[in-house]
């Protein structure tokens, strides 16, 4: 009962929903840290500064300090992303089955470079190293989904169902 | 009632499985047929994905390759129904086929259930003789005894270093204090091995099982699984399956009715291929920048929060329980005099054959190229294959005869690592792979260690300006000799093995680097800036195509006349040699 009070305080205090409830599982957790920046950036896309504040306050990090972890790791975003999320493989098996062509197509299809989100805000492309997937390489994944044995054409026609689905 | 499995590991799926799943359940709405449908991993066979098991009433099983939902229909039509295999599509099982080599030179303790049970199902698990293995260590071993087993086995780390897992254990059991942690490391952050996400999506539970064994011989209570970011299908199955095992007491406290308490955490990564080291990966989990230290102080006194902590890998704690109810002579009686049991081997690249092999050590590399993997394909020449990722080296296939364990990868300079094999043929440049590798670790060094830092960067500018073409006379021994300063002057194993792929290169493949530097030649016709095209005038048909392809305009000719290409204006993209169907576009 308590923590629901307190919890609505502070949801219109900081203007939070949704990922706010995940982030009492973890008081008083060791090592909560990560988990909460994984919380916050499935429920915004990405980590915004308010988030950042509030989480200092649960865990009793400096900001700082936060933000130091936050760019560690390159799963985090601290800038809003796009729709869909591709990430392309660029791992030995890929590499050594030219996914270096597949990172080519991509990047003219959607006019953007890796890092990069599209204007109309649909895609973001990231590059990684190994989806786990190497057998079936070229692979991409959008979103949670693989795929893999792609080529360029394939690229293509799977960027188009995506546009479709909006 | 005849059995349908599809494989829907993340290789199935990313093969289209899961059309070929609705394809099946589709028509056995439509023609109302009594099957049982299921779910399963995958069997290790990946360039047969999607896989699609029938077992008929007899008990016989039926595997089909590369089954398209059209497939799909057609053996529900022809087999299921009417009782008639359709032989030219199985690839394992009651009828003879090509793919049977894939297995013959197999044994599975790892994958022993992958792609034969339903991953969902802790009862298909049990039914195998799973959590057999916890139940007996709890009521005839002491946790010493246990220790001794799994020593006796020989088995080694599988997760790259290959330490001996009991002897591991047993300094964690000795180390002081009360409050102990285990970690299962599955992190597999080396790109080409798929090992363990395969493991962890297939048979789940072999890897839980073998941790609360492991927990019991340490004494810990609480065990984590670091399970990295990009596998969301094993990080579901794990937390399903630590539900169920919740559930029916084989977790939490008391577990199967012991006086042993232990549960399991389930820790995502956050993309840092470094948390892969022990004590990174111990920093990750407390929240922190996943930065590794000096050892000693070794995790097994002093790891997570400061309490005696042992970590070992999917693949090791896989083995764990096969190894308790088939006794550890039986795991020594396999592999060779400093390498018992098998090894996991994720077959990529230029292979004919890509997918999970699990093979006793000892086997030989071209056994598993040609045998295994079914040679090179699309009738190219082996090269080298390249084991142990960033931190491991490129073998040539004139060693093809050699015995694969710890020792012997490690004389060549490469290293076993998790058991990636990515396999290259002669298109492959090898002063591109190892500036790949470098740029891996160039991006991938935490930045504390300033050789790793800095000198990875330096090698790495030497390198792209070989492959550009600018390489000079004297950049190889630079290269040795940042090499060697790195090596030794690094705190972690990703800067300590960082030049390995480069030193390993340079020793088998030289001609290579000097074609590059003095003659301006990349004689694998990979690197962009050293290739040139031209059209071979009396086998161009002058249809246009290549023109066309063409987007700097480069091309130049009329309909039905050989077409030329300017080199001012060529951008060496390639699109003109894929695109003509004649062959008149020459590469060299
Ligand atoms: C840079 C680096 C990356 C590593 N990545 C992994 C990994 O992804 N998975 C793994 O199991 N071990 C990895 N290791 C090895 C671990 O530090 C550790 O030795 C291993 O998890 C111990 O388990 P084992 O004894 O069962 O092999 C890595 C080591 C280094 C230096
Ligand atoms: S290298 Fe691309 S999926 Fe592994």
């Amino acid at each position: 009962m308590m923590q629901t009070e307190q919890i609505k305080t502070e949801e219109s205090e900081h203007g939070f929903s949704g990922f706010k409830i995940e982030l009492w599982k973890y008081q008083g957790e060791m090592g909560a840290l990560i988990p909460l920046l994984q919380s916050a950036q499935e429920t915004y896309g990405y980590i915004p500064e308010s988030a950042i504040d509030y989480i200092s306050e649960i865990v009793g990090i400096p900001s700082a300090e936060i933000y130091g972890v936050i760019t560690f790791y390159s799963q985090f975003r601290l800038k809003p992303m796009g729709k869909n999320i591709i990430k392309v493989c660029d791992g030995t098996a890929c590499h050594v089955n030219a996914s270096t062509a597949i990172i080519k197509t991509l990047e003219s299809e959607l006019g953007v470079g890796t890092g990069e989100t599209t204007d109309d805000g649909l895609f973001t492309l990231q590059k990684v190293a190994c989806l786990g997937c190497c057998s079936l390489s070229p692979v991409i994944m959008i979103n949670d989904e693989t795929y893999g044995r792609l080529t360029p054409k394939k690229v293509q026609q799977l960027l188009n169902e995506y546009r479709e689905r909006g | 009632m005849k059995t349908i499995k599809v494989g829907l590991g993340t290789c199935g799926v990313s093969a289209g499985g899961e059309k070929t799943y609705e394809a099946i359940k589709d028509e056995i709405e439509k023609q109302n047929i009594q099957v049982m449908l299921r779910e399963t991993g995958c069997n290790g066979m990946c360039y047969r994905e999607p896989l699609m098991e029938v077992i008929d009433e007899q008990n016989h099983s039926f595997v089909y390759g590369d089954v398209t939902p059209e497939k799909a229909k057609r053996i529900m039509t022809d087999h299921v129904l009417a009782g008639k295999p359709v032989s030219e599509w199985i690839v394992q099982g009651s009828a003879p086929s090509e793919d049977d080599s894939f297995f013959k030179k197999q044994n599975r303790i790892v994958l022993r259930n992958c792609g034969i049970i339903d991953p969902n199902s802790i009862d298909e698990y049990m039914a195998t003789g799973g959590y057999q293995a916890i139940q007996k260590v709890l009521k005839e071993y002491t946790p010493e005894d246990v220790i001794d087993i799994i020593t006796r086995s020989g088995l080694r780390g599988r997760g790259g270093g290959g330490f001996l897992t009991g002897v591991k254990w047993k300094f964690c059991r000795q180390a002081e204090g009360k409050k102990k942690y285990i970690i299962c490391n599955a992190d597999e952050g080396d790109p080409g091995a798929f090992m363990d996400r395969s493991t962890l999506e297939s048979d789940p539970h072999s890897v839980l099982e073998g941790m609360m064994i492991c927990a019991y011989a340490i004494g810990a209570e609480d065990g984590y699984i670091y399970c990295r970011a990009e596998y969301p299908k094993a990080v579901q199955r794990l937390k399903d399956s630590i539900r169920r095992a919740l559930a029916k007491g084989f977790l939490g406290k008391n577990i199967f009715g012991s006086n042993v308490n232990f549960s399991i955490k389930i820790k995502e990564g956050a993309g840092a291929f470094v948390c892969g080291e022990e004590t990174a990966l111990i920093a990750s989990i407390e929240g922190k920048r996943g930065m590794p230290r000096f050892r000693p102080p070794f995790p097994a006194n002093k790891g997570l929060w400061g309490k005696p902590t042992n970590i070992n890998n999917v693949e090791t704690f896989a083995n764990v329980a096969w190894i308790i109810m088939n006794g550890p002579e039986a795991f020594a009686a396999m592999g060779t005099e400093n390498s018992k049991g098998t090894k996991v081997f994720a077959l990529s690249g230029k292979v004919a054959r890509g997918g999970l092999a699990e093979v006793p050590m000892g086997i030989t590399i071209n056994e598993i190229v040609y045998d295994i993997g079914g040679g090179i394909k699309d009738g190219k020449k082996f090269k080298a294959v390249q084991m142990g990722g960033p931190s491991g080296g490129s073998i040539p296939a004139s060693m093809g005869d050699l015995q694969i364990d710890y020792q012997q990868i490690n004389k060549t300079g490469a290293i076993m690592g998790s058991g990636g094999l990515v396999v290259m043929d002669e298109t492959t440049c090898m002063v591109d792979m190892a500036k790949f590798f470098l740029r891996f670790t160039q991006d991938e060094s935490c930045g504390k260690c300033t050789f790793c830092r800095i000198g990875t960067k330096r090698m790495l500018e030497i390198l792209e300006r070989i492959t550009d073409g600018n390489g000079k006379e004297g950049d190889i021994e630079l290269l040795r000799d940042l090499a060697y300063q790195i090596k030794n002057n690094t705190i972690c194993g990703l800067g300590q093995t960082a030049p390995n792929p480069v030193l390993t290169t340079l020793k088998y493949f030289p001609e290579e680097y000097e074609a590059h530097i003095r003659d301006k030649k990349c004689p694998a016709h990979s690197c962009p800036a050293l290739v040139t095209y031209t059209i071979k005038a009396d086998a161009c048909k002058g249809c246009m195509a290549c023109a066309k392809a063409c987007p700097a305009e480069a091309i130049k000719g009329e309909k039905k006349k050989p077409h030329e290409i300017d080199p001012e204006k060529c951008v060496k993209c390639g699109k003109c040699f894929e695109t003509c169907k004649f062959g008149a576009v020459i590469k060299n």
